[in-house]
């Protein structure tokens, strides 16, 4: 009996078939039709003196701030915003609509803020860098600096049949000290702060640090308070940011591939702008 | 159906009373559940309310209590599992039980002081905190220096929640075995304060990721139990829906998790994938795939999307007939898990295991049918009980409730009625209310009071996982390494759950 039974499982393995789909990195990727992302953002459909938005607004997400002009305006900051969908909801005028862009990784904290005047590229100088020491492998520890648990059950499912990471040359390390990526869950709890840094001191160079999560970006809702911080802000050098409660897994694939430069970052001004041609995915 | 504090009985009681009360209700085959501090008139009054169930099919019963100014008994000698709830309030509200057993802070690290008791109403200044090392128990016997000490954690290799876990061990065998918690304390109760209730439900969900809906339908009980708010029949069904997509992902997750610590290799794979596909099932009818972001007080936000979700089950319930066949006739991991991890009835009761756990350990409790919540009661609710205490009756409960909630799934989208999805709930100034919900992981509760204008005061969170951490070292002690990460995978547990 025992004989026969090792073959049954690698047969039942083999006649599951591949279920790994292909990597597009276009933000439609298979499995994920449904999925909702950051709410759009459209100011000009905003009602002088509305706050629906922002009283609807948890984690604070979306403030009215005075302009030079004295004039109170909605502030939108994708890198606190938690997905809950409250201020679609909340909005009189659609001024902000549910979306499926939920690919919204980002090497600057300013990206995240919504804002007329798209920043930026980087240079190329760290592209050449990054491809000279990595070439097309990454390491990664993961700490969970105080998370739900939330960003860990999507983070796992990176390693499931249908993911399947370790294609792309990404793997998940035990040790720092063998480590290029310190990702980063959770709003870093008062005694998860010492641990992360010992984390990050123990890793060698060049090394990187993402925050995933809106509690890593930004505390989230469960930041400050009488036992947390929020999140990296004031603790590590960020190099990537990755803002969703939790960030799903294309998602997360997105970043690391970014951080590779392998695709580009798509997010631009707290928005993915209309008609962006499609990410080139060189791997696939 | 959640309960109004109408419905539930509330009795007052001195503090001298306590024991003698809390053991003859123990004599009278009552649990006691949970019991937590509050502070309806300033941070000189405390109160305590305890929470216990009379019997099957009753609704849980109230105890209050106002010390004053004097400390109140320990209950912990009588009811074991009172014993974490006791130091966490000693913690977080600075109020000393007497003959507390074991005396030592509990939710606040070593090294850890806060100014001002958090909880106490009022802004709760930053903990201080100078890392020290945990007190660990002093080792005795004819060579002591032979015992080896590994303290592992609070990073832990792969992708893991953290918490430090410290073994005494001597060879392969583990002498005792200690873990520390709240690593990932975040002072989750004080967060809810000072917020309208419908805002505390995105807080809810974010307690424990993993049992957001359940977390999240607990809350909301207690505040239409407050409101005395009648959530309308479409929108309790659609809860149940939701509330068993969110067992099933979890449960799979389950045991692709505990073949890989069988070195199961592809049986990991088929039930990790199965759980994506779960996930992605979430994904098509909520937005989310943690299935965040429906409930709300009063019913539900928006209608799910139920258009295809009865094919989609029926194909995974046919790949996991097969899977959960080939576990149970996969000798190697069957061999793994008999007998690995006993935890006996007496222990599970006494020290509060709930959840799959206690029904593995011959406890036949589920709130769903005994307290039920929700459109429960009419739907075709099985509870699955196993008496082998092991982490294979672990294993045999959680395949089971799986195929229950397929059951449950598919009678929710038979039998829904229409009707509309939310009812207006406006709480009562200064009321409360009491709720609870089966998580994946047992039994979740939420006692809620509010202030003058209609704010949350006061949340308590009793979370499955509290529970059921406290009960697990107990079947780690004098068993062997090798069985160490089988255990923990049966148990289930998590450690934000646990800590808040």
């Amino acid at each position: 009996m025992a004989l026969k039974l090792m073959p049954l499982w690698t047969l039942y393995g083999l006649a599951r078939g591949r279920a790994t789909t292909r990597w597009r990195g276009q933000g439609d990727e298979p499995g994920q039709a449904g999925l909702l992302g950051m709410p759009r953002f459209d100011p000009a459909k905003c009602q002088d003196g509305c706050r629906d938005c922002a009283q609807a607004c948890l984690p604070g997400a979306i403030r009215l701030v005075a302009g030079d002009d004295g004039v109170e305006r909605v502030k939108v900051d994708y890198g606190r915003c938690v997905v809950c969908q409250l201020c679609v909801d909340a909005c009189p005028t659609g001024a902000l609509t549910a979306s499926q862009d939920w690919a919204f990784a980002s090497r600057s904290r300013e990206d995240l803020v919504w804002s007329r005047a798209a920043l930026s590229e980087e240079g190329a100088t760290l592209e050449r860098e990054i491809r000279r020491v990595f070439g097309r492998s990454l390491h990664i520890r993961h700490v969970d600096a105080g998370s739900c648990n939330g960003c860990e059950s999507e983070l796992q499912a990176l390693s499931n049949p249908y993911y399947n990471l370790h294609r792309l040359g990404v793997f998940f390390t035990a040790s720092p000290r063998f480590a290029d990526l310190l990702l980063v869950t959770g709003p870093v709890t008062y005694a998860m702060r010492g641990p992360l840094l010992e984390a990050f001191e123990a890793m060698p160079q060049p090394r990187f640090v993402m925050a995933a999560g809106t509690c890593a970006v930004s505390g989230g809702t469960n930041g400050g308070g009488y036992a947390c911080g929020n999140g990296l802000e004031g603790v590590l050098p960020v190099d990537l940011y990755l803002p969703g409660c939790p960030p799903s897994p294309p998602a997360i694939i997105h970043a690391l591939l970014m951080l590779l430069r392998r695709v580009p970052q798509r997010v631009r001004g707290g928005r993915i702008p209309p008609g962006e041609p499609p990410a080139a995915g060189r791997h696939a | 159906m959640s309960a109004s504090p109408a419905a539930l009985t509330m009795e007052d009681l001195a503090a001298r009373q306590l024991p003698v009360r809390c053991r003859a209700a123990l004599d009278a085959g009552a649990r006691m559940q949970f019991m937590y501090a509050w502070f309806p008139e300033g941070p000189d009054t405390p109160e305590l309310r305890y929470v216990l169930h009379p019997g099957r099919g009753e609704p849980p019963h109230l105890w209050r209590c106002r010390p004053g100014k004097e400390s109140p008994p320990s209950l912990a000698p009588s009811a074991p599992l009172l014993s974490w709830y006791e130091r966490e309030t000693t913690d977080l509200c600075g109020i000393a039980f007497t003959d507390q057993p074991l005396p030592q802070p509990l939710v606040l690290l070593p090294g850890a002081r806060a100014a001002r008791p958090p909880l106490l109403p009022g802004p709760a200044p930053q903990l201080s905190y100078t890392p020290s090392p945990h007190p660990l128990p002093e080792l005795a016997g004819t060579a002591p220096e032979a015992i080896q000490l590994l303290p592992f954690g609070p990073v832990r290799a792969d992708v893991l929640e953290s918490t430090q876990l410290a073994f005494y061990y001597l060879g392969e065998a583990i002498l005792h075995y200690h873990p520390q918690l709240f690593f990932k304390h975040r002072g989750m109760e004080k967060r809810f304060e000072g917020l309208p209730p419908a805002l505390g439900t995105v807080l809810a969900e974010r307690v424990s990721g993993v049992g957001g809906v359940a977390h999240a339908l607990a809350y909301c009980h207690a505040v239409e139990a407050a409101a005395h708010c009648e959530v309308p029949r479409r929108a309790a069904w659609l809860r149940v829906l939701l509330g068993e997509l969110e067992r099933l992902y979890n449960h799979l997750h389950y045991l692709g998790h505990l073949c890989h610590t069988t070195t199961l290799k592809v049986g990991e794979a088929q039930g990790k994938y199965l759980e994506e596909r779960a996930k992605q099932i979430n994904t098509r009818v909520s937005g989310s795939r943690l299935l965040r972001g429906l409930l709300v007080p009063g019913g539900l936000r928006r209608e799910p999307v139920l258009a295809g979700l009865a094919a989609d089950i029926a194909r995974l319930q046919s790949d996991f007939q097969i899977y959960a066949g080939q576990l149970a006739a996969t000798n190697s991991h069957l061999d793994r898990l008999i007998s690995t991890g006993v935890l006996g009835r007496r222990l599970a009761f006494d020290q509060g295991a709930t959840g799959p756990v206690a029904r593995a350990s011959g406890l036949d409790r589920d709130p769903r049918r005994d307290q039920p919540h929700g459109a429960y009661a009419e739907l075709p609710l099985r509870v699955a009980v196993r008496d082998g205490c092991d982490a294979h009756a672990r294993q045999q409960v959680r395949i089971e409730e799986i195929t229950n909630s397929i059951l449950l799934i598919r009678a929710v989208l038979e039998g829904l009625p229409e009707g509309a999805l939310c009812a207006e709930c406006r709480p009562a100034p200064a009321g409360e209310g009491l709720g609870w919900a089966e998580t994946p992981r047992g039994t979740a509760y939420y006692a809620v009071h509010l202030d003058a204008g209609g704010r949350l005061r006061r949340v308590k969170i009793k979370s499955p996982s509290f529970s059921n951490w406290r009960v697990f070292p107990y079947t780690v002690h004098d068993t062997n390494m090798m069985d160490y990460a089988i255990n923990e995978a049966s148990f289930g547990l998590t450690v934000a759950g646990c800590d808040r």
